[in-house]
């Protein structure tokens, strides 16, 4: 159970421009356990974006090593899924043929994939609006299914990267209970990034604070609710809560 | 939404804009009248020389005579002429637009000569191409490529250049190859700069067509237009404009069929 699925060593990233070298990681070290929910949290511009972009193959590392399950990777691998502030959904995509895009650009739109795609549709209420475009859901539904189409191909872990900043308060709030409950019944470990103090204190095991650029590891803090059945949204009434985002908003402004 | 329960505002507001199109449509058909009834009453008069301005009944004369002065003929040749054109221009555009945004070093190399390229009068190549392909139709076709080829590969370049960089980041988190961004998000995105590329390229394309037969000057409206000028024939030169125009609106009319076709099935 407390195997590490993702291991981060030694990352250092420094930008090239013309205009000179951005420096964005120092020397970021980070373990995440199987199942577990992890934010990250740091000044804007620090290299929160960097850091998914690096794990998920995106962006190339300049030093240090990404592991996955023990092995370390190169690239981009299909165990993992990210998920970006805009839902990324093709308007001119029907809803299904849009969660099917993963398995159709990996060539792995199997019997059982699309079967395993439409239970995720039926699971999570959008199986009636499989046919519908994108512009007739709401900006909830279209997080979802933004989802379905990256759990479709079976991820263990999930990057998510102010995933749910473009919505409103209230989609927002349901959105990441939503999520949360998903990627719980999955059995998915998460790194979340967010510049929003209490979306990472409702949703997470874990919140690493990042320093300013370049950003190093400043603090990690272990979240827990002296209660059963968490969620994002009761979690929040709790008085740990408050003690927990006095400590984190300290931490972000001394730094900023 | 729901079309059984409109609201009586819904309906005032409806009417509204249908008798204000009828209004306009109205208004349009009057003017046209109005400057033919005038144009014909002045020419009668003489108010005006019909000789150097042509008059309504003589350019239906013109149209009426259709078999002894081959109009059909030479409206078939523009015409053929210009959808060939058009479709290489457009076709090739396409083609160099895809290579371009393939290679970012290739696209670099080019900029300069494509930016210089546009700038350049392309009718000013007329000469040029007529002794390299000879004159004849085969010159006045490479004419109305050289006009529309250069903006239809800027213009593409420019859309797939700005196709949301969030939509490619997520297909590549799938490590989708080129050629499936290319496919399945570069192309589709930009199905709207293709339609007014096909809207821009009909026009440049008549350009073309119509500078390439006044050079060449066998065949086709163009021609018509030149030899009637030059032998005093206005009815001939103003019958020949018209029907120019009718071509125009109805190669420009196709574009816009196909671009309702294909939003259709978008939906
Ligand atoms: N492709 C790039 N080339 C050069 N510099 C870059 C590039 N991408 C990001 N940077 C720089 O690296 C730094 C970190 O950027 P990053 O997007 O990772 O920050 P972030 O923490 O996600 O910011 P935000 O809170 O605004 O989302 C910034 O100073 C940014 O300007
Ligand atoms: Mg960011």
């Amino acid at each position: 159970m407390s195997e590490n699925i993702l291991s981060l060593k030694n990352i250092t990233k420094i930008y090239q421009a013309k205009n000179g070298e951005t420096k964005a990681l120092d020397n970021i070290n980070l373990d995440v356990k199987k199942g577990e929910f992890v934010s990250i949290i740091g000044p804007s511009g620090c290299g929160k974006s960097t850091l998914l972009s690096i794990i998920a193959g995106l962006e190339e590392r300049n030093t240090g090593e990404v592991y996955l399950d023990g092995e370390e990777i190169e690239g981009i691998s299909s165990e993992i899924g990210y998920m970006l502030q805009k839902d990324g959904l093709l308007e001119w995509r029907t809803i299904y043929k849009n969660v099917i895009l993963g398995l159709e650009i990996r060539g792995i739109k199997t019997k059982e994939n699309e079967e395993y795609v439409n239970n995720l549709l039926k699971k999570y209420h959008l199986y009636e609006f499989k046919d519908k475009y994108p512009t007739q859901l709401s900006g909830g539904m279209r997080q979802r299914a933004a989802l379905i189409r990256t759990l479709a191909i079976k991820p263990k872990i999930l990057l998510l990267d102010e995933a749910f900043s473009a919505l409103d308060y209230q989609t927002r709030i349901m959105v990441t209970k939503d999520v949360y409950s998903i990627l719980r019944q999955e059995g998915i470990t998460a790194l979340i990034v967010t510049h929003d103090i209490s979306e990472s204190i409702s949703l997470s095991d874990r919140v690493v604070v990042l320093s300013r650029r370049p950003a190093k590891i400043k603090n990690i803090h272990e979240i827990k609710f002296d209660m059963e059945n968490r969620t994002p949204i009761n979690c929040r009434e709790r008085p740990e809560f408050s003690k927990y985002f006095d400590l984190l908003w300290k931490e972000l402004d001394i730094n900023g | 939404m729901d079309n059984k329960n409109i609201s009586e505002d819904r309906k005032k507001y409806l009417r509204k804009i249908r008798i204000n199109k009828i209004t306009v449509l109205i208004t349009q058909i009057f003017v046209l009248i109005a400057f033919i009834i005038l144009w014909e009453v002045l020419a009668e008069a003489k108010v005006i020389n019909s000789f150097i301005t042509s008059s309504p009944s003589r350019i239906l004369d013109t149209f009426m005579n259709i078999k002894s002065n081959n109009l059909m003929m030479h409206l078939w040749v523009t015409a053929y002429e210009t959808i060939i054109g058009f479709l290489a221009g457009t076709i090739l555009g396409i083609i160099i637009a895809i290579i371009i945004w393939w290679s970012e070093f290739l696209s670099k190399v080019l900029e300069p000569f494509l930016v210089v390229l546009n700038s350049l009068p392309k009718t000013a190549l007329g000469p040029i191409i007529i002794i390299w392909v000879g004159a004849g139709t085969p010159a006045i076709i490479v004419m109305a490529i050289a006009i529309s080829l250069i903006v239809t590969v800027l213009d593409i370049s420019n859309g797939f250049v700005n196709t949301d960089k969030e939509k490619i980041k997520m297909a590549k988190s799938f490590n989708a190859t080129k050629w499936q961004l290319l496919t399945k998000i570069v192309i589709p995105s930009n199905i709207s700069t293709f339609i007014n590329t096909l809207k821009v390229n009909i026009g440049l394309s008549l350009v073309g067509v119509i500078t390439g037969e006044f050079l060449v000057s066998k065949a086709g409206l163009g021609y018509l237009i030149v030899y009637g000028g030059q032998v005093f024939q206005l009815d001939l030169v103003m019958t020949s404009v018209i029907i120019l125009g009718i071509l125009a609106a109805i190669m420009y009319q196709s574009v816009v069929i196909l671009e309702k076709i294909i939003l259709r099935e978008k939906k």
